[in-house]
């Protein structure tokens, strides 16, 4: 599915990822923790394919292709999803009407017809229901005056329209109380399946008892020093990232 | 009748018809260059006008001479000689073209993304068409049902044949000659336009488009329109054309008369896309138009407007709100892109008591343009309890382009409640990577975003131009973001 090798990138000449290798094989899910500044959003962007990234070697490959090659609708149609931490408010543009242009996106590069608007209403009536998201957000303007809890609950619903291949969650726990969270993970879960892959970015073990991974990478300074099974998470938990960093270090 | 659409074709074509009757040794159809009272009596008398509107022109000549172009705008561009002009060529037959194959296929492009039928496109392109029998019927049965009810649209030069005591009764009510520099000309020297009239507590069942006017012969660059909407009276006037217009005439100064009396309502709604130069700024139609209208007791004015082309736009759609209870909108958004240039905005101006008016406006600037609002809100002493709310938005598509705003308001009557919101906003680099992280490419997503930054305004036209209108936006910032 994703094979990182030695992936390093910058913003404005500071370099964040120093060396990265990771491989996500198709149904896996993978979590990757860190203190905060070790590069874990920078990560999620330079997969994306945010321009205001540099990178500066290493590869990426995703399903047999160069993903560093592609522009980032190319690789969002090619079946990578980010939902972002802080998802972004487009005023006047309809959820709706935003939804329809990406599933129409995706078809066109899968070269099919335009979704017909039944079969599409029909799609996202049964999307909202994972994420119990009501007709009245639907309508809305995209993210706009929608709450923490609200927005990250919208981009699971996209999530599970566009039905990616690898879906790059980024902190997607942060700001949410619990029960938001329970929803959230509960529609992660529904989507979990032998041929796609999710990549959970947190800061907190919390969300990993929702969404339970098969693995846990420890990110640091640019470099993953550590990777284990769920109960790694667990023991970052109990000890802290310092008992990591000094690890390292030594 | 008196008047014949044949007569008027052969008139068009021969252009000696009308000829006799004044001593200038003029012959051909298209006037030497340059302005003066016998080039105004040649227009007059080619048009075979009755002579109060010959008066009436050559007082706006004389005033107009007394003025000076207006420099206050926030423009930049190159003072047309107006002696150097024609104000008189007979309306010319586009030329034939045999096929949509010789239409410059820059506008074909064009017209093909605005989703335009290939019927539309040969009839604006010029492109000749065997006349099909159901758009002839069409219109036919428009123009009946129009007279069912007594209303009356048709050109200006008709309207002063047939109905010349309604047209003398209003033109220049609402826009004296002597308003600006820009209107006097008009005055002086425009060609033709549209007239409408609607009785007395007629609701007009459709929407009124310059695209059905029969006998319509070439807008040309001095364009008179006149709308009166009589006692409790309602109509919906479209203006303009999503489609590109390429016209030979750089200079153009409309001018546009709306009359609610009492209880009426006027809906006008105009899209304007004529030639905004090429990239670097050569070429493209300067647009100087006045607008306004006049609301009488408890009437209603509202103005929308769409302004993507010209290279010069300068315009200010305003509503004197002369009744009690009477109500003014504008709701406007101009795009500019390249090296155009607009100032636009309106005027409300507060006479009656309880009088209410709202002011949305938008502008989006692109590559090295600029795109200013201006807008005045006057309350007069007279205007107890008037209120108004204006919100202006401007978005900066480019770190070259410039926003500027200049609201004035003066407030007479201290009953009055005025609002004025403004904001101004660069494209967000957030949004534009939301979409594409979605699988939306770049020049839909910009599309997105600013439909929906402009919704409000669109959500004010009728429904069959708004489809187009939006697409225009998208077209007019093609390539615009890097």
């Amino acid at each position: 599915m994703l094979k990182i090798n030695e992936l390093k990138a910058s913003i404005d000449e500071a370099q964040i990822l120093k060396g990265l290798n990771l491989t996500i094989n198709p149904g896996e899910v993978h979590a990757i923790m860190g203190p905060n500044g070790s590069g874990k959003s920078t990560l999620a962007s330079v997969l994306a394919g945010r321009e205001d990234y540099e990178v500066d070697g290493g590869s990426v490959d995703f399903e047999g292709a160069d993903l560093l090659d592609m522009d980032a609708t190319e690789r969002a149609r090619a079946g990578l999803f980010l939902a972002f931490q802080y998802p972004v408010e487009i005023p006047g543009v309809s959820n709706i009407n935003f939804m329809r242009a990406a599933v129409n996106g995706k078809r066109e590069h899968e070269g099919k017809e335009p979704i017909k608007g039944k079969d599409f209403l029909d799609m996202v009536k049964e999307k909202a229901k994972l994420v119990e998201l009501d007709g009245r957000l639907r309508n809305r303007s995209v993210n706009e005056g929608f709450s923490g809890g609200e927005k990250k609950r919208n981009e699971i619903f996209q999530m599970a329209m566009l039905e990616p291949k690898l879906a790059i969650l980024d902190e997607t726990d942060s700001g949410l109380d619990i029960d938001a969270l329970r929803i959230v993970s509960e529609g992660v879960n529904a989507m979990r399946s032998p041929d796609r892959s999710f990549l959970v970015i947190t800061h907190y073990q919390r969300l990993l008892d929702y969404i339970v991974p098969d693995f846990v990478h420890v990110l640091v300074d640019g470099r993953i020093v550590r990777s284990g099974g769920k109960e790694l998470a667990l023991e970052l938990e109990e000890k802290g990232y310092d008992w990591i960093k000094e690890d390292v270090t030594a | 009748m008196a008047y014949d659409g044949k007569d008027k074709v052969l008139e068009e074509v021969t252009g000696k018809s009308y000829e006799f009757g004044f001593t200038t040794e003029i012959e051909s159809d298209k006037a030497p260059a340059g302005l003066n009272e016998d080039i105004i009596r040649l227009i007059s008398a080619k048009k075979d006008e009755p002579a109060w509107l010959l008066k009436w022109r050559l007082e706006a000549f004389a005033v107009w001479q007394t003025m000076e172009e207006p420099d206050w705008p926030h423009l930049n561009y190159e003072k047309p000689d107006y002696q150097a002009i024609s104000y008189y060529a007979a309306p010319k037959q586009k030329k034939q073209l045999n096929s949509l194959d010789e239409v410059d296929p820059e506008l074909r492009r064009t017209m093909d993304k605005l989703g335009i039928s290939m019927e539309e496109q040969k009839r604006l392109s010029g492109v000749a068409v065997d006349f099909v029998m159901d758009s002839v019927s069409v219109a036919t049965s428009f123009k009946e049902k129009l007279a069912e009810l007594g209303i009356i649209f048709c050109s200006m030069s008709e309207a002063v044949k047939e109905h010349p005591e309604l047209v003398r009764k209003h033109l220049g009510s609402v826009v004296p000659t002597r308003d600006n520099f820009f209107s006097a000309l008009n005055s002086a020297v425009f060609t033709d336009g549209s007239f409408c009239y609607i009785p007395k507590g007629v609701r007009c069942p459709m929407e009124l488009s310059t695209y059905f006017r029969i006998n319509e012969s070439g807008t040309g660059q001095f364009e008179r329109t006149l709308v009166v909407a009589d006692e409790g009276s309602y109509v919906s006037y479209l203006e303009g054309c999503t489609a590109p217009q390429r016209d030979e005439n750089q200079l153009h100064a409309a001018v546009v008369e709306l009359v609610a009396l009492d209880e009426a309502e006027i809906k006008y709604s105009t899209v304007q896309n004529w030639y905004p130069g090429d990239a670097q700024g050569k070429g493209g139609v300067y647009n100087f138009v006045t607008k306004r209208g006049i609301c009488h007791r408890r009437s209603k004015i509202s103005w929308t407007q769409v302004e993507t082309g010209s290279a010069v736009t300068w315009k200010y759609p305003s509503c004197i709100l002369k009744g009690d209870h009477s109500v003014g909108e504008f709701y406007s958004v101009a795009v500019t892109n390249n090296a155009q240039q607009a100032d636009t905005g309106t005027k409300m101006i507060h006479l009656g008591k309880n009088t209410h008016s709202t002011i949305i406006s938008k502008g989006i600037s692109a590559g090295n343009s600029h795109n200013s609002y201006r807008g005045l809100v006057q309350i007069m002493p007279s205007a107890a309890n008037a209120r108004n709310f204006s919100q202006c938005d401007s978005l900066l598509m480019t770190d070259t382009s410039g926003a500027h705003t200049f609201p004035y308001i003066e407030v007479k009557n201290p009953t009055a409640q005025v609002e004025h919101e403004a904001t101004t906003s660069k494209i967000g680099e957030d949004q534009i990577f939301y979409c594409l992280q979605r699988g939306i490419d770049a020049e839909q997503a910009i599309s997105l975003i600013v439909n929906g930054y402009a919704k409000e305004v669109l959500n004010q036209l009728p429904m069959e131009f708004a489809v187009e209108a939006q697409k225009l936006l998208s077209i007019s910032l093609e390539g615009s973001v890097g």
